[in-house]
């Protein structure tokens, strides 16, 4: 089957951003998202927005280009403070055209 | 009653020794653990249980008896939140977004240590007016604005634009719920309410028994956090909530609430928030230390407030009324 290498961008974070980082997303490129509750600890140890809180991790397809603007926007907004990580890997997807 | 039996009367509810309960099994390191879907599901019942409730009542009082109360719950949030503010830069040397990050949290208010209060009102059978649960609504966002405000201005803060934070606030489930129960509550009324009322109302002292449960556990594992902070915040997290309580239960007095009105205030105004603060401060003031405020408020301020403050500040209601005896 024909597949088109693309871009899968993963965003683990403290669930206050949620929303917020979806959004961004989407006004970065992406044409859909995953989004997933998540628990575990990191260097920031516990979470705030809940009592016990939890995180989300968020997934998207996206071509080179987004996925590079999608990292530099939350490094920028949202690294320094808060507990988030982000990571890229190269996928191969069918229906290459129905992510970009 | 005298002061030891008011408080025996308050440490041996259900609510508070099921409270003791989770703080003895998180202590032990049981594996209790109260379902995350059964948490959530239990504070949407009991918030919009406390604003139903409230918007029933609401309806027996004129406007009028209730401008100054409100007016003072405002003037409450702004004033505690600044003082703590003031207090935690000059004496403690606490810096600035972290100054503002507790002033938001011990200015605003916990909806459950005002259930808690109501409960122990009931049982040594002195009411408070019908309408304080509206109060609660109103205490909750002054203070986490006044102390964004502050510390945004001492540090030019970064963080999200002040229009998103308040909307995050006033769209916030204990806001939207209280004063949505407020609103459902006075429109319905009592006589279209009590087909409800064995949910809501008779229901709501056991559904308690089962959350207290939860806080307990929530504040047990908090606890063990508590190591590493100074203990000038720890001395902070008892104090603030004297003072706090000393000045709602004198505000109560001022604007004429009854003894049953005036703890309540007392107790509300030294309450610390854990669910609408943290959201707020977290967006607002990014910078800021997140678990220090919520750890003092669960783990030390609560546990305060309900074993002592709540007698306490019924007794000084008390003595504010009838003098010394």
């Amino acid at each position: 089957m024909k597949t088109t290498p693309l871009k899968l961008v993963t965003v683990v974070a403290e669930s206050v951003l949620g929303d917020r980082i979806c959004e961004e997303m989407r006004s970065l490129g992406a044409k859909g998202f995953t989004v997933s509750e998540a628990t575990g600890e990191g260097s920031r140890g516990l979470r705030t927005s809940e009592l016990g809180g939890k995180n989300v991790r968020i997934e998207a397809v996206v071509g080179p280009d987004a996925a590079d603007r999608i990292l530099e926007r939350l490094a920028e907004r949202y690294f320094p403070h808060y507990a988030i990580i982000a990571f890229v890997h190269d996928v191969h997807v069918v229906r290459g055209d129905k992510y970009v | 009653m005298g002061p030891l039996e008011l408080l025996a009367a308050n440490l041996l509810s259900p609510i508070v020794l099921s409270f003791a309960l989770g703080v003895a099994a998180a202590w032990v390191r049981s594996d209790l653990k109260i379902p995350d879907d059964l948490y959530s599901a239990l504070s949407i019942y009991l918030l919009l249980a406390i604003g139903m409730k409230g918007g029933v009542e609401i309806s027996r009082f004129a406007p009028s008896q209730i401008v100054w109360p409100a007016i003072a719950t405002v003037a409450l949030g702004l004033g505690t939140a600044i003082l703590d503010f003031g207090f935690l830069r000059r004496a403690l040397r606490v810096s600035a977004v972290d100054a503002a990050a507790l002033a938001a949290h011990y200015g605003s208010v916990s909806a459950v240590t005002f259930i808690a209060c109501s409960q122990y009102l009931e049982a040594v059978t002195t009411p408070a007016e019908g309408f304080l649960p509206a109060l609660v609504a109103l205490l909750e966002v002054p203070a986490i604005l006044i102390a964004l405000v502050l510390g945004r201005s001492a540090s030019n803060g970064s963080g999200e634009p002040m229009g998103a934070v308040i909307r995050e606030v006033l769209a916030g489930r204990s806001i939207v719920l209280l004063v949505g129960g407020l609103v459902i509550g006075a429109l319905a009324g009592k006589e279209r309410f009590s087909p409800v009322a064995p949910l809501f109302v008779d229901l709501y002292r056991g559904a308690l028994v089962i959350f207290l449960l939860e806080m307990g556990l929530t504040a047990g594992r908090r606890a063990r956090e508590l190591r590493r902070i100074g203990v000038g915040l720890l001395v902070f997290a008892v104090a603030a909530p004297l003072v706090h309580g000393l000045l709602g239960v004198g505000a109560g007095r001022l604007v004429g609430l009854s003894v049953g009105g005036c703890t309540t205030l007392g107790v509300l105004a030294a309450s610390a928030s854990y669910i609408a603060a943290p959201a707020a401060v977290r967006l607002g003031l990014p910078a800021a230390n997140p678990g220090v405020p919520l750890t003092l408020a669960i783990a030390v301020t609560f546990p305060f407030n309900l074993a002592l403050g709540i007698p306490l500040f019924h007794r000084l209601a008390l003595w504010m009324a009838e003098g010394p005896r």
